[in-house]
């Protein structure tokens, strides 16, 4: 319980009234020792019958049944286990390939590809801006002919895959749907999930193209192309994880994440979709940091806010559409580079917290990621750890065994009053749109980061292996994964020939027809798909997307 | 009274993990450095054009995408085409004991990882520039 046990200065992080000045956070002597949670919640040494709500029966609902707070469904992992989806992507197609192959025979079940920052960012491996960055975080991805080799051998149609790309998202998409077809699958059958959620974006992952207003209706074509295309595809992952990576609170993850689910609901609101014609396959994705009860509390309130923003605000039907799905990751940002086989047991306890928490499919971090990309060895031990949750805990049997704790219900409340003050805050300004282009949240998750750093510095905050109990052995060797330095002129070369070799005719006239679409408001989704099987390169769609939209910079505020 | 110690915290390339970068930005400006923050997405021109405008005594380069063995020694050498001959270059990230030896064959200075505190590098660049200025590094501009 090394996170719960603090002693900063009266004040509550992760409430939107606290006072955030660096100058509070620093100059105050140590107070009296106080129990809270990571996200600043005050914590009692004992829950009893005088704290349970009068309505929590109406606020809990069944399993399976409105508002959800327990459980999406009726038996929980009874009737179907998490999906295992282990994040994977380094170096070349090829490398890639191999890694999705042998994670598929070491029984993950569901893919998930991790892409370089060029891609990331729409720039081809032979651009000025991807210099040094060729393979380096994910894989390398310019052309539908490096799609093709990424998923070389694996059925689309039986593996679930999710890809983590976001400004270029578009045409990621469309590279998935033309190598499906080229296994003879249509768009309808192939299931996994894009990202794609820009807002999140802006306010913490930091990866672009043009500015806000433009993605997000990018986001929207998409996500009404999927609901009239892909009914077996989660069009977006709105994102919670790169929030709290940053340094948000878990309150603040909540807030932002569920405000940008707000927020994109409003936008197919306003292009007249109707709600349960497209709620149904938005999904989410959360972090799931140390502080055990408060990430179950966080998954808990997740969900019953949710269903009663899309019940209640939306007016949505269908009861699916009140259900938030998620993935889950453990926290990237509470490993350490200091004796790194303590990460094995932190990841262990936060897969469980996920577990506990009711989650969709989760991923587990490699001991390893403090220092590089994992290696083969560090990623089974990841997923090993998963298995170990599922198979040998018992903990899947009974569903939200936390349900009805006293404790765990007053925890959950107060992670949704908190969640809510922001949310309302956020609707003051005019939504969450604006509040970005303003730095709200921005400024709010930089201001945690910073005094949650000072609390680990002042040794208010216990980092093991780091600011207690550390030992002069922290250099125990590891085997750390090394990318081919080669990659980077190899893949350029590709890109260049599939430049040279492609019918340049067909590649100008799909081309044209994009430019067009992107100045009018037709949904860009059809025209990608043309440029991409007209062999139209990442790089050159983001270039057009530059011409039609600007390019975005950020202030530099700190 | 000495003037205040002016340093420039940039993002190379493409990394857009800005954590570190702002929260040892934060505990520089309340160490009382003058604190220059690029922004994300920098090339190696922009950032070395900062230093030299702004006329900074330390460059502090953030990197947690792999590129650093691209970036670093590209900022270093256009530091040294501008004339930045007594300017520290420093920075952190993900960077392996490995790779942070062959950047400080080259010249650039201490790099931090995971863990550091910001204290540290306050403190490593508070000794690096009191040296420099009273002439003991032995740096010409």
């Amino acid at each position: 319980m090394a996170n719960g046990r603090t002693q900063s200065p009266p004040e509550t992080p992760g409430s939107p009234g606290a006072a955030h000045t660096t100058a509070g956070a620093k100059g105050a002597a140590p107070a009296e020792p106080r129990f809270e949670t990571m996200s600043g919640i005050p914590l009692k040494a004992v829950y009893t019958e005088a704290d349970r709500r009068p309505d929590l029966q109406e606020r809990l609902g069944e399993p399976g049944a409105f508002p959800y707070t327990r459980a999406l469904f009726p038996e929980g992992y009874r009737t179907r286990l998490w999906t295992m989806r282990q994040f994977a992507g380094f170096g070349s197609a090829e490398d890639t390939n191999q890694r999705f192959h042998y994670l598929l025979g070491q029984g993950v079940t569901g893919l998930s590809t991790a892409f370089d920052m060029p891609t990331l960012m729409g720039y081809d491996a032979d651009h000025p801006m991807s210099l040094g960055e060729v393979g380096r975080e994910g894989v390398a991805v310019s052309t539908l002919e490096d799609m093709e080799t990424l998923f070389r051998g694996i059925p689309l149609d039986k593996v679930t895959t999710s890809m983590t790309i976001n400004a270029p998202a578009i045409v990621l998409l469309a590279m998935y749907i033309a190598v499906g077809e080229k296994q003879g699958l249509k768009a309808s059958q192939l299931g996994g999930t894009i990202q794609a959620d820009m807002l999140k974006e802006f306010i913490a992952q930091k990866e672009w193209i043009c500015p806000p207003r433009p993605h997000v209706k990018i986001c929207v074509d998409m996500i009404e192309w999927c609901a009239a295309n892909m009914p077996k595809w989660n069009s977006i992952s709105i994102s919670g994880y790169h929030i709290r990576e940053a340094g948000a609170t878990a309150a603040q993850e909540l807030a932002f994440t569920l405000a940008d689910g707000i927020g994109y609901v409003e936008e197919c609101v306003k292009r007249g979709m109707d709600v349960d014609d497209f709620a149904p396959r938005l999904s989410f994705f959360w972090d799931v940091h140390n502080d055990f009860f408060e990430e179950i509390a966080k998954f808990r309130a997740a969900r019953r806010i949710w269903a009663t923003v899309m019940r209640d605000r939306f007016g949505a039907k269908n009861p699916r559409s009140c259900m938030l799905r998620t993935h889950a990751q453990t926290a990237g940002v509470s490993l350490t580079a200091q004796q790194p086989l303590n990460n094995v047991a932190r990841v262990a306890l936060q897969a469980l917290a996920a577990v506990l928490g009711g989650t969709q499919s989760l991923h587990t971090n490699s001991m390893d990621e403090t220092l590089a990309l994992p290696t083969e060895e560090a990623v089974t031990v990841a997923l090993r750890t998963q298995q170990i949750v599922a198979y040998e805990t018992g903990v899947a049997n009974t569903v939200d065994p936390f349900g009805g704790s006293y404790f765990m219900e007053a925890l959950t409340d107060t992670m949704e009053a908190e969640a809510l003050t922001y949310i309302k805050r956020i609707d003051e300004m005019g939504g969450i749109i604006t509040a970005v282009e303003r730095g709200y949240p921005q400024k709010e998750i930089a201001d945690s980061a910073y005094r949650f750093q000072l609390q680990v510095e002042r040794g208010e905050r216990i980092v093991v292996g780091v600011n207690k109990f550390a030992s002069d052995e922290d250099d125990l060797p590891i085997p750390v994964l090394k990318i081919d330095p080669d990659i980077e002129r190899r893949q350029s070369e590709r890109v260049q020939s599939v430049k040279a070799t492609r019918d340049a005719a067909r590649h100008a006239a799909a081309m044209k027809a994009l430019r067009d679409a992107c100045m009018s408001d037709k949904n860009l989704v059809p025209f990608v798909l043309d440029a991409v099987k007209a062999h139209a390169t990442l790089g050159e769609i983001s270039d057009l997307f530059r011409e039609a939209y600007g390019v975005y910079r950020e202030p530099a505020v700190f | 009274m000495a003037r205040k110690i002016r340093v420039v915290v940039g993002k190379g390339g493409l990394d857009g993990h800005d954590r570190g970068a702002k929260v040892v930005a934060s505990a520089m400006r309340d160490a009382g450095f003058e604190v220059i923050y690029t922004g994300l997405h920098q090339t190696p021109e922009m950032v070395v054009q900062a230093a030299v405008q702004e006329d900074v005594d330390v460059v502090a380069l953030s990197i947690l995408s792999g590129a650093h063995m691209t970036l670093f020694p590209r900022v270093w050498q256009l530091m040294r085409d501008r004339g930045l001959n007594d300017v520290l270059l420093t920075g952190g990230g993900i960077i392996s004991k490995e790779d942070m030896e062959a950047l400080r064959k080259l010249g650039v200075g201490d790099l931090f990882g995971p863990g550091t505190t910001t204290g540290a590098i306050v403190d490593y660049v508070r000794a690096w520039v009191a040296a420099n200025r009273a002439g003991k590094l032995g740096l010409a501009s």
